[in-house]
């Protein structure tokens, strides 16, 4: 049991900010992934809660008790890091059992609960070999065992599957996940990789240059970016974000014949915009292409194989400078590179962004919104 | 036109044999790229290609002639590292002319001025030209490393992992640009990589190495679609191709631990015990679907959702579009695209 509050918490370093004031409540049983490029303060942040790193402001409360000033060992919290730190003399029994050992647990308590996590790991094959013999995924497997041996009441996790290779940190990012799911224990979890946010989180905080820019669930995150940042840093590749210029009703693109309709739940944000230019942003599962017409025209540029799909890269209008969109295509169909194509748009998927701020246009709100009406009110009315 | 042709090359290091009578034909304008792990005797190829390193037995031919003893320099091959390493102090103009001006070339200028510039444009650099490389991003530099070897219009570029030190978004948009002029410009291209879907992407044909041997040779689609070993199935495809141990009766193939079971294509003869592979995308939710089974997990990417569906003892992996609001337990039913399965022998070849 644990929920983790952030009240206003910051991190400065002379006169730079590597976090600036945050709040953040981490619910009971959640997983919350931190996510930002190197730099942005996600680090230092779960340092803080950790107790690692003195705040500089604000407050920091574990179940409704202020911590911020308590020693990391009276938190409570287990820290599991990017590369393993195991003991290297001792057998991975003695690894994972050595917490409790410190603590002074009885003999046949210690027994008991390293056998649970060994088995919930699946590495009971493991228990008499050194460390140093053992494989990158199960060194991490030992050290996540050792941390979940303590039944803390919160994980607290710095990239750690950052050392492993892709494959592996597949395999174990889902091995993570089935783990959080049968312990349900509060977790915060530190990533640059936007693959393992979205595929692991309940929810997701997205950092940069020590700000939060947004804290949704990873649909919101992925479907509604608040800013230009998020929704080129979440989705691989990142939203295709197109200039578009509004004429009457509908919003021209870029390449000669390039128009689509203003989707109706944007009319009123676009008044309050008074500019005529806006950043047309749509995900590549939002186009459909199309042999008998489609909106929007351009030219095969180049051609993603992934395997179960394609990814078209989609060159709209001619020459230097021009504007590549991704779109995702039937695996089977050819593509030719310099072959023309054409496109419908799903409008409900279109999201607009004001170029000046970076940040979303606000729009009725309607199923997977994020922004509720009475915020909308509020942007427009400012 | 170039073509590059090895014959029977092997090669020994003192522990180990890196290369075991490996033949391949990289055809002119043709995107070659040899995908393995680690280990798998890769960038010794190019090395023995570009002259860098001796084999012990077999041939080098260029254009049907063997050029086994010719020295680097005289093979007129360029090769792009992982590394790239530029003159810092020089400008990107500079660093792109620098290999025309060996005294062995000696250029006129006005030649190369010509390729610097068509180079530039190639890679879109040409708003670089004046500026120090030492000021430049990880990409960038990648791509005044390839514009460096492109300016020397060599008979083939020899690339080794030349987009794996670039972090994710970076990789994609240069991969798109390779491919763009390797397609556009019409070059010979032998590259190296460990990345499949950069092997996918680029290739028009792939190698796959693993321990010194060749394993399979075809074009994307053969090694995804026909994958001529459980090795070569589960090196292509994220997630990994599900691998299933199966018992046939007559023409039905039991799956162990579970209700599925899968018809042996028509006409054929496989054997009793065989291990199937089904491509995550060629399982369908469906309401009507034979089989069911309980979501494990879920994992949204964005532009796709792997979904973990637990059936008898079996854990299946498939993938659907976009986000989905399917939850853990929830009860599924599903299809298996049964025209796309594969087959594997106990030894997992293919069959």
């Amino acid at each position: 049991m644990a929920t983790i509050e952030l009240k206003q918490v910051a991190k400065r370093f002379g006169q730079n900010w590597a976090v600036k004031p945050m709040d953040l409540t981490v619910q009971d049983g959640e997983f919350l992934c931190l996510l930002g490029p190197s730099g942005c303060g996600k680090t230092t942040t779960l340092r803080m809660i950790s107790g690692l790193e003195a705040v500089t402001e604000g407050s920091i409360w574990l179940n409704g008790r202020n911590v911020t000033w308590e020693h990391p060992s009276k938190r409570d919290i287990a820290f599991v890091f990017q590369f393993y730190a195991l003991y290297p003399h001792l057998s991975v029994w003695e690894n994972i059992a050595f917490p409790l050992q410190a603590e002074g647990e009885k003999k046949e308590n210690i027994h008991k609960r390293v056998a649970e996590v060994v088995e919930i790991l699946r590495i009971g094959h493991l228990l008499r070999q050194r460390p140093g013999r053992l494989s990158g995924g199960d060194q991490q497997r030992v050290a996540l065992a050792r941390a979940l041996v303590r039944r803390p009441a919160a994980f607290l996790m710095d990239e750690p599957l950052g050392a492993l290779d892709a494959e592996l940190r597949e395999s174990m990012r889902a091995e993570i996940k089935q783990l959080h799911i049968h312990q349900h224990a509060t977790t915060v979890y530190v990533t640059h990789d936007q693959v393992e946010a979205m595929a692991m989180s309940d929810r997701i905080v997205v950092m940069s240059a020590a700000e939060v820019q947004q804290i949704g669930t990873p649909a919101q995150v992925y479907y509604d970016p608040t800013n230009l940042f998020v929704a080129r840093f979440i989705g691989s590749p990142g939203m295709n974000l197109v200039d578009g210029r509004l004429e009457g009703d509908r919003i021209r693109l870029p390449g000669t014949e390039n128009v689509i309709p203003i989707p109706p739940a944007y009319r009123p944000g676009l008044q309050a915009l008074g500019s005529a230019e806006v950043i047309v942003g749509f995900r590549p599962e939002a186009a459909m292409l199309s042999s008998d017409g489609g909106l929007v025209q351009g030219e095969v540029y180049a051609v993603d194989m992934h395997g179960a799909y394609k990814l078209l890269h989609v060159s709209l209008g001619n020459g230097a400078g021009n504007t590549i969109v991704h779109i995702r295509a039937d695996r089977l169909a050819p593509y030719a590179i310099g072959s023309p194509v054409r496109f419908h748009l799903n409008m409900d998927m279109v999201r607009l962004f004001d170029p000046k701020t970076e940040k979303a246009i606000p729009r009725l709100s309607e199923g997977a919104t994020v922004m509720s009406v009475s915020d909308l009110a509020r942007e427009v009315g400012r | 036109m170039s073509t590059v042709e090895l014959q029977h090359i092997t090669k020994h290091f003192p522990t180990v044999t890196a290369l075991r009578d490996v033949s391949f034909t990289v055809q002119d304008r043709e995107f070659f790229v040899l995908l393995g792990p680690t280990g798998a005797g890769k960038t010794t190829t190019l090395r023995i290609i570009a002259a860098l390193l001796k084999q012990d037995e077999g041939h080098v031919l260029f254009d049907g002639e063997v050029v086994d003893h010719l020295t680097p320099a005289d093979r007129d091959v360029a090769f792009v590292f992982q590394q790239y390493s530029l003159y810092p102090t020089m400008t990107v103009f500079e660093n792109l002319a620098f290999p025309l001006r060996s005294p062995k070339r000696r250029l006129p200028e006005v030649e190369i001025r010509r390729r610097v510039e068509h180079a530039a444009e190639v890679l879109r650099i040409g708003h670089l030209l004046n500026r120090k490389t030492a000021r430049l991003s990880g990409g960038e530099m990648q791509r005044v490393a390839i514009g460096r070897a492109i300016v020397r219009q060599p008979r083939i570029f020899l690339m080794d992992e030349p987009l794996s030190n670039l972090d994710a978004k970076l990789r994609e948009a240069l991969r798109a640009e390779l491919q763009h002029m390797q397609k556009t410009q019409g070059n010979t291209v032998l590259f190296v990589t460990h990345d499949q879907i950069e092997a996918l992407t680029l290739a028009d044909r792939i190698a796959v190495l693993d321990h010194g041997r060749i394993i399979q040779i075809g074009t994307p689609a053969d090694i995804y679609d026909r994958p001529a070993t459980t090795f070569v199935a589960t090196l292509v495809g994220t997630p990994r191709i599900n691998l299933l141990p199966a018992v046939r009766e007559n023409s039905t193939y039991y799956v162990s631990h579970s209700e599925l079971h899968l018809p042996m294509p028509r006409d054929r003869n496989l054997p009793v015990q065989v291990q199937v592979g089904i491509r995550p995308e060629d399982i369908r939710l469906a309401a009507d679907g034979p089989f069911a089974g309980t979501v494990a997990l879920t994992e949204p990417l964005g532009i796709e959702t792997i979904v973990h569906i637990h059936t008898g003892q079996q854990t299946l992996l498939s993938i659907l579009p976009g986000m989905t609001d399917l939850k853990r337990n929830d009860v599924v039913r599903f299809h298996i695209l049964t025209e796309r399965l594969h087959f594997f022998d106990t030894e997992g070849r293919r069959v």
